[in-house]
C-alpha cells in the first residue's frame, strides 16, 4: 500500500530535478517532473527520451538531474530503461546490489506516441518493473510544433498550418492512454498538473505496484499553444474541467474516474485562450469545434459507462 | 584441458557467450544470427548461467536496451545480422559514443533489397564507420576466440569501447568443423571480473549518460573518441598476447599467409581467405611467389602495419564482398589503398567484388585472380581496377 502524500511531507523533501535547468519559463513539464519526482518514496533512476525535457535539463557539462539519468535516442526511452531495470534485477538476484530501486521513462508525445510507440509497447509487454510517463504537450514542441498524433483535431501546427484550405489537424487525438490500458498492464492512469495531489497519489500509487506502469500527463506548451507563460495550470484545469482530459486509472482491468467535473464546461473553454485554435472561431470553421465537442462528448460517455461497469 | 569438439560456427559462439556468462543481455531474432540466441537462450532456461535475457521487439530495441543495461553497470551482449544490424545504426553510435563496451557477435548477411539471407559483408562494411571495434573471423575456431577476445578488449580501461565479432552467415555459422574450446575456468579468468565506470545504479552517486553537446565542445569530445581508437592496436595486440598463453593460439591484427618473400597477392576477409590459401599453396607449388592478407582487426583499421606488410609486393588483388555503392571500389580495397598510399614503390592494385547474396567463392575464382596478378606483375599494365567476378555477364 501506498503511503498517504501530505502537503507537508513534499515540502521538506528535497527536489530532485534542480532549478537553473533551461525549459522555457511557463513550460508544464518541469512541473510535472518535479512532482513525479516528489511522490515517489524510493531511490529513482530515469531515462529520457529525446525531446524538450531531455535538451533542457542536461547541456554538458551541466545536469539539472540529482538522480542517476540517461538518454539515449528518441525512439527508445521504454526499451533504455528496460536495460537498466533488467541489469538491477541480474545484479540484485547475484547479490550484488540490495537497494529497493525504482524506474521511470519520461518521454513527449512524439517519443511516446509516435515513434516510441513500439519500444514502449514491448517494454510493457515484457513486464519491466517501470512507470513510463508521457508528458503530452499535443506536438512536436522542441522541433518546433508539428503535427503530432496527440496533437487535438483543429490545432493549428508547423506541418499542417490552418489555411484556407486545411482548417488545422483534420483528425482527432490518439487515445493512447486506452491504447496502453489495452495492454493489461497493472496501471495506466491520465493526469494533471493542475490537480496535483491527484497526479502525485497516481505517481506513488504506481510505484508501489510492481511491473509496467503508464501515466499519461497533460503538460501545456505555451510556445505551441500560443498562451500566455502564467497559463499552464489554468489551461491544465480547463482540459480536465471540459473533459478534453479526463482524470482516471485503470488498476488491473478496473477504471475508475478519480475526478468528474461538477460541471461539464463547454470546450471553447478551453479553446479560447489558445491562438492555436484561433481559426476555429471564424464562422467557416465552427464545425470543427462542432466536431471536437463531438469527440469530447462520446470519449467522456465511453469513459463513464466503462467506470460504472467497473464499479464494485 | 582444452576440449575438442566438432561444433558449428553459431554453438561455437554461443558456447563462448556462456563462458563469459554475461549479466544481461537483449536479442531480437535474425537469420542467421537466430541460432546463437537460440542456444544461449537455452543455457539460461537450464540455469547455466546467470544472464537475464531481454527479449525485445526489434534489434532497435535490442541495442537500446544493451545501451540501458551496460550503463547501470555490467557486462552485456547482443547478436545480429544484416536487417537486424541496419536497424541498430543509430543506436550503434550511440553505444560507441557513450563508450559502453558491449560485444556483439555480427554473422555476416547481405542486406536487402532483393532480400536475401546468405553472406556478404554488407551489413558489417555499413557500420565499419560507427566507433565500434570490428574482429573478423575466418572460421568458428576464430570466432570462437574473437568472441573471447572482444570482451578483454573492449572493456579495457584505456578504451572501453564496444566490439563487434564478424563471421560468414551459414559458411562458418552453420558448417561443423573441429574447434578447441578452452575450459571454463580460463575463460572465466581471462575476461576477469567486469566492473563499469560511474554506473547508473550506483545511487549514492548519480550521473547523467548522454548530455546534449553544442558546437562549444562537440568537436572537442569526437578529438578524444578519435584518440581512444588509436589505444585499440596496442590493446587487441596484448590480449592476443594474454590468449596465447592459455590457447596456444596466436592473434595480430591481421594474418599473413606467405607473404613475406610474395611478388603478388590476395586480400581478403573471412571464411574467403582459407579457400584463398589453399590456391595459394598450388601457385607456390608451380614456383610462383603468391601469399595473402587476411585482415582481423578491421576498425580501428591498422593502416600503418598493413602498409608496411604490403609494399614490397609487385601486385595485390583486394578481394571485397560487399560493394561500396556510388562509382566507387570495395570498401576493404578503399582501406588498403589508403595504406599503401603514402609509399612511392608499392604494389599495383586491383578489386574484385566477390560473393554476394551467398554466391560461392571457388578456387577457381582464386586461381583467375592470382593468374591476372601474374600477368600484371609481368607487365604492369592493368585492364580493369575493379570488377564483379564469379557473375553472370
Amino acid at each position: 500500500m501506498a503511503r498517504p502524500l501530505s502537503l507537508k511531507e513534499i515540502s521538506k523533501k528535497e527536489v530532485l530535478i534542480s532549478s537553473g535547468h533551461r525549459m522555457c519559463a511557463g513550460c508544464g513539464a518541469p512541473t510535472v517532473i518535479k512532482m513525479v519526482l516528489l511522490a515517489s518514496d524510493y531511490p529513482i533512476i530515469a531515462a529520457t527520451a529525446t525531446g524538450c525535457l531531455e535538451v533542457s535539463t542536461c547541456i554538458s557539462d551541466y545536469t539539472a538531474w540529482k538522480i542517476p539519468w540517461i538518454h539515449s535516442a528518441f525512439e527508445n526511452a521504454a526499451a533504455t530503461i528496460s536495460g537498466v531495470e533488467t541489469m538491477y534485477r541480474s545484479l540484485k538476484k547475484q547479490g550484488v546490489i540490495s537497494k529497493e530501486i525504482k524506474f521511470v521513462a519520461f518521454g513527449g508525445d512524439g517519443g511516446t506516441y509516435d515513434i516510441g510507440l513500439q519500444s514502449l509497447s514491448g517494454a510493457v509487454e515484457r513486464g519491466h518493473d517501470m512507470l513510463y510517463i508521457c508528458y503530452d504537450n499535443q506536438a512536436y514542441m522542441n522541433t518546433g510544433i508539428q503535427r503530432s498524433s496527440a496533437t487535438p483535431r483543429g490545432a493549428d501546427t508547423t506541418t499542417m498550418p490552418a489555411g484556407s484550405v486545411v482548417p488545422g489537424k483534420t483528425e482527432p487525438r490518439k487515445n493512447l492512454t486506452r491504447i496502453m490500458a489495452a495492454h493489461d498492464l497493472p496501471y495506466a492512469a491520465q493526469a494533471s498538473p493542475s490537480h496535483w495531489m491527484d497526479l502525485m497519489k497516481k505517481v506513488r500509487k504506481a510505484f508501489d505496484i510492481k511491473g509496467p506502469k503508464f501515466m499519461n500527463i497533460l503538460s501545456p506548451c505555451n510556445r505551441g499553444w500560443r498562451s500566455r507563460t502564467d497559463e499552464a495550470i489554468m489551461l491544465s484545469r480547463l482540459a480536465v474541467e471540459t473533459c478534453h482530459w479526463p482524470l482516471y486509472e485503470v488498476e488491473y482491468g478496473v477504471t475508475k474516474i478519480t475526478f468528474k467535473p461538477k460541471e461539464k464546461k463547454p470546450i471553447v473553454d478551453f479553446l479560447k485562450p489558445q491562438g492555436r485554435f484561433k481559426h476555429l472561431f471564424k464562422p467557416e470553421n465552427e464545425w470543427m469545434i462542432k466536431k471536437l465537442q463531438e469527440d469530447i462528448d462520446r470519449e467522456w460517455e465511453r469513459l463513464q459507462k466503462e467506470a460504472s461497469l467497473s464499479a464494485p | 584441458m582444452a576440449k575438442t569438439v566438432a561444433a558449428t560456427g553459431n554453438e561455437a559462439v554461443a558456447n563462448a557467450l556462456r563462458q563469459v556468462n554475461p549479466d544481461v543481455s537483449a536479442a531480437y531474432p535474425i537469420t542467421p544470427a537466430t541460432d546463437i540466441m537460440q542456444r544461449f537462450t537455452s543455457f539460461v532456461s537450464n540455469g547455466k548461467v546467470k544472464t537475464e535475457m531481454i527479449l525485445v521487439e526489434s534489434e532497435h530495441s535490442a541495442m537500446s536496451a544493451c545501451i540501458g543495461a551496460s550503463a547501470a553497470g555490467g557486462r552485456v551482449m547482443t547478436v545480429t545480422s544484416s536487417q537486424g544490424l541496419a536497424l541498430m545504426w543509430e543506436m550503434l553510435f550511440i553505444a560507441s559514443g557513450l563508450r559502453l563496451p558491449i560485444v556483439m557477435p555480427v554473422v555476416n548477411r547481405a542486406l536487402s533489397a532483393p532480400l536475401n539471407i546468405h553472406c556478404d559483408h554488407s551489413d558489417a562494411m555499413g557500420a565499419r564507420d560507427s566507433g565500434w571495434i570490428q574482429l573478423w573471423s575466418e572460421n568458428g575456431q576464430e570466432a570462437y576466440d574473437n568472441t573471447i577476445q572482444a570482451f578483454l578488449i573492449g572493456e579495457h580501461m584505456d578504451i572501453r569501447l564496444p566490439v563487434m565479432v564478424c563471421m560468414d552467415g551459414f559458411i562458418i555459422s552453420h558448417s561443423i568443423e573441429r574447434i578447441e574450446y578452452l575450459e571454463d575456468n580460463e575463460v572465466k579468468n581471462f575476461i576477469g571480473e567486469f566492473r563499469q565506470l560511474n554506473p547508473l545504479l550506483d545511487i549514492e552517486h548519480p550521473v547523467s549518460y548522454g548530455p546534449l553537446i553544442l558546437p562549444d565542445y562537440y568537436m572537442e569530445f569526437r578529438k578524444a573518441q578519435d584518440e581512444v581508437e588509436s589505444k585499440v592496436f596496442r590493446v587487441v595486440l596484448d590480449a592476443a598476447k594474454d590468449f596465447e598463453k592459455i590457447s596456444g593460439r596466436k592473434y595480430g591484427l591481421f594474418e599473413t599467409y606467405r607473404l613475406d618473400d610474395a611478388e603478388i597477392g590476395l586480400v581478403i576477409l573471412n571464411s574467403a581467405a582459407g579457400t584463398s590459401k589453399d590456391v595459394i599453396d598450388e601457385f607456390r607449388n608451380r614456383g610462383i611467389k603468391a601469399g595473402l592478407l587476411k585482415p582481423r582487426l578491421y576498425r580501428p583499421f591498422p593502416y600503418k602495419e598493413t602498409g608496411e606488410a604490403l609494399k614490397h609486393l609487385k601486385a595485390v588483388c583486394v578481394l571485397d564482398r560487399a560493394d561500396a555503392f556510388g562509382g566507387s571500389y570495395g570498401p576493404l580495397f578503399i582501406d588498403i589503398s589508403t595504406s599503401l598510399y603514402t609509399y612511392s614503390k608499392k604494389p599495383i592494385l586491383i578489386n574484385k567484388i566477390y560473393g554476394l547474396g551467398g554466391r560461392d567463392y571457388l578456387p577457381e575464382h582464386a586461381e583467375l585472380v592470382l593468374n591476372e596478378l601474374t600477368e600484371i606483375a609481368k607487365t604492369e599494365k592493368v585492364k580493369t581496377i575493379k570488377e564483379y567476378i564469379g557473375v553472370r555477364g
